[in-house]
């Protein structure tokens, strides 16, 4: 092979290595922080890749005896977003969800990292999907004002507990034991149980009614719960959550 | 087993480690009660073997437990970052479902056992021998002394974890060949009142601080320890061993939700951590504060101030001339200070750490507080100042390189007629740890090490500077 026939594959495949897309090149800004991918991968594989796997597919070490399984980050579906159910989420969901932990599950809170080392993190974590490439996440759901608690909320949410058929998975009292309970199977094909609300627990995405009421506004994408953001109106939606808030013992009812 | 250098001894204990303690000066005629010598010296072997090797220690129970992987809580293990430091203040609890010990299956138990087998090779260039071997009455030389083959630590095995919500636990017994022994045994009541700030420990524990001897990186007999920690100036008899020394008391600990800032308060009782009261029924004091910070590009740095008083009995009450244990008489005073700092740049790591200490001038004679009258002529109290700075890389959470540099200075002679540099001391040590997995199940490092000791004055008799090395290579392993 003549020299310049190996000079002109040789700057041929720079120049390729140049134009291919750069898996580090994801940015994040949150809270005026700027996330770095680069800065984040040696994170992931210090804290993440046990679980979520080498290719954030969430075929880790450990995911064979984890249930739930890890989140496979390459599909870019997340359960908690201040979206619209199949948006993409938020910088700032990622990393809310990074602090907080995923309650139920093997996911800890990782608030102990630094603000700037989470925020990396989240930049590394959309690296893995091609969604956050070619999409852009949808505007954050408003959540209105919470009106006061009263029986009479309570009530009405009560009433649209059995209406809408939450019953259908968290069962007639809340308990997570609803006829389809055991029939569950979230986006990979895994079996997952529906919240026990009388539990007193913690939700997989908070804590507060706020909170609360964000899940029933998007959704949990790659789960079996859908948004009611179209089935119920806001005011409904905050009687649900006073209804919820008061299932579990010594909760908001008892 | 145990070798003299100079008025140092070292050692053999936990973790196969030679680690390094003052005998009291029982040869300078300086303790005119026998028994108290002997009681002393007793308590200082014997807190020697039970507890100068604090065995650093990562925990794979816990990896198992919450299917996290060692890098996860350790910077390099053992040493914590910050994750594994906000795990360990809050309880040994994450804050989700894992916490409770009957989330796990029926049969996991919460325990981790660790082993280094090793090849090790120790030197000393002025150790007293005999001129003719096996002849005691023919006099003593100075000689080097090397020793080196394939050996192997005892056995440490490590039990914690939570006993219910906010009440945590550990158990560290160590067995080696010279006995049992128990390094920590401790409950702990956690988030008081709802509150991180109000956590009570009662038992023996390790002293609040970041830069922790259990958790150096460093095994090999020279360097397997912080002198800083454990130092008394030479022909002193304090009972307490040093601030290395796990203690037996109760502690009220409190941090942030991150663990930036935390404090702790210690009420010990005076024995030097052994168990049997021993020594006497005072109690000392220990307290430390730390706090962290970010900067920008550079991460979490951390500061911290410390301090530890107590007292030590200078004789005992006797029967028949034998001192009896835990009658601990003619308390005087000593403490420790100082601060510390915990430095990141990248991937360096520093840990700085100062310490002043003093001793009244009994202990440091090693004179009962009875009998003041055989005190030398312008004797004083010790004084002096001590400190490190560890240097860690860390390539990857598989690979770090570590470096450190110790020094500590006389600033007072106990006894003006030794030269004013008689004990300083300086060490350094150099070396690597390497993962070749990472898992949450076990932990294997591969460790090579070298240590340097040099001892000014304390050659045994020539009183020469005394010097020291050690090399150590190894497989530290837990599962």
């Amino acid at each position: 092979m003549h020299v310049r026939t190996i000079l002109a594959i040789a700057t041929g495949a720079c120049i390729l290595l140049l134009l291919a897309p750069d898996g580090h090149a994801q940015e994040t800004h949150i809270g005026g922080l700027t996330g770095n991918a680069k800065r984040g991968e040696p994170l992931y594989k210090r804290y993440c890749v046990f679980c979520h796997g080498t290719r954030g597919d969430g075929r880790g070490e450990n995911a064979a005896y984890l249930n739930p399984k890890p989140r496979d980050f390459t599909a870019g579906t997340f359960i908690c977003r201040s979206t619209p159910a199949g948006s993409l989420p938020l910088d700032g969901d990622l990393y809310d969800t990074i602090s907080r932990g995923m309650n139920l599950s093997a996911m800890p809170s990782w608030k102990s990292l630094t603000r700037q080392q989470r925020t990396d993190l989240v930049a590394y974590i959309k690296s893995f999907s091609s969604r956050f490439s070619s999409e852009k996440p949808a505007a954050a759901l408003q959540i209105p004002e919470e009106p006061p608690s009263s029986a009479d909320s309570v009530k009405r949410g009560a009433q649209l507990f059995q209406s809408m058929n939450c019953w259908g998975c968290h069962g007639k009292e809340g308990r997570g034991n609803g006829p389809a309970a055991l029939s569950l199977t979230d986006s990979k094909g895994f079996p997952i149980s529906p919240f026990d609300f009388t539990s007193g627990t913690r939700f997989k995405c908070g804590q507060s009614g706020r909170e609360l009421f964000r899940d029933l506004l998007t959704g949990l994408d790659g789960t079996p719960m859908p948004s009611f953001r179209e089935a119920m109106k806001p005011e409904q939606l905050w009687d649900l959550v006073h209804y919820l808030e008061t299932l579990p013992e010594g909760g908001k009812g008892s | 087993m145990s070798g003299q250098v100079g008025s140092w001894r070292w050692f053999r204990c936990s973790r196969s480690r030679w680690v390094a303690g003052r005998l009291p000066k029982c040869q300078g005629a300086k303790m005119r009660i026998g028994g108290l010598s002997r009681i002393g010296a007793r308590l200082v072997v014997l807190g020697a073997l039970l507890t100068y090797a604090q065995p650093s220690h990562a925990i794979p129970a816990f990896a198992r437990k919450y299917g996290l992987p060692c890098s996860a809580c350790h910077e390099a293990w053992p040493k914590l970052n910050n994750f594994g430091q906000v795990f360990r203040d809050n309880g040994y609890q994450l804050g989700n479902n894992r916490d409770a010990p009957i989330y796990q299956e029926p049969s996991y138990f919460p325990l981790t056992i660790r082993v280094t087998p090793q090849w090790h090779r120790e030197s000393n260039d002025r150790r007293a021998v005999d001129v003719v071997p096996g002849v005691p009455t023919g006099g003593t030389v100075e000689s080097r002394v090397t020793t080196s083959g394939f050996d192997l630590t005892g056995v440490e095995l490590f039990a914690a974890g939570t006993l219910y919500k906010n009440i945590s636990f550990a158990v560290q017994p160590f067995l080696d060949t010279n006995g049992t022994s128990l390094l920590q045994m401790f409950v702990r009541f956690d988030n008081l009142l709802g509150s991180p700030w109000l956590n009570v420990k009662f038992g023996k524990f390790e002293l609040d601080t970041l830069t922790s001897q259990e958790r150096i990186l460093t095994l090999n007999n020279t360097g397997g320890a912080y002198y800083t920690y454990f130092f008394r100036p030479p022909g002193d008899n304090n009972s307490f061993g040093g601030i290395g020394n796990n203690q037996l008391g109760v502690e009220l600990m409190g941090h942030s939700a991150n663990s930036y800032t935390r404090y702790a308060i210690s009420v010990l009782s005076s024995n030097n951590g052994q168990p049997g009261l021993p020594s006497n029924n005072n109690y000392d004091v220990y307290g430390d504060f730390t706090q962290g910070f970010e900067i920008p590009r550079l991460g979490l740095q951390r500061v911290g101030v410390y301090g530890y008083a107590g007292e030590s009995p200078t004789f005992f009450q006797t029967r028949g001339g034998v001192p009896i244990a835990g009658t601990g008489k003619g308390n005087r005073s000593f403490y420790r200070a100082g601060a510390y700092g915990l430095w990141y740049v990248g991937r360096f790591d520093f840990s700085t750490f100062y310490l002043h200490g003093q001793e009244n001038v009994f202990l440091g004679n090693a004179v009962p507080a009875d009998q003041p009258f055989n005190l030398p002529k312008g004797a004083a109290g010790p004084a002096w100042n001590g400190g490190f700075v560890e240097a860690h890389y860390t390539y990857n959470p598989r690979l770090v390189l570590i470096g450190r540099y110790e020094l500590i200075r006389m600033s007072q002679q106990a006894n003006p007629a030794h030269r004013g540099d008689f004990g300083n001391l300086d060490a350094w040590t150099v070396g690597y740890r390497w993962y070749p997995f990472m898992s949450s199940r076990a932990g294997l490092a591969w460790v090579q090490e070298y240590s340097h000791l040099r001892s000014v004055g304390t050659a045994p008799l020539s009183g020469r500077d005394d010097n020291t090395n050690s090399y150590l290579m190894g497989f530290d392993f837990d599962f």
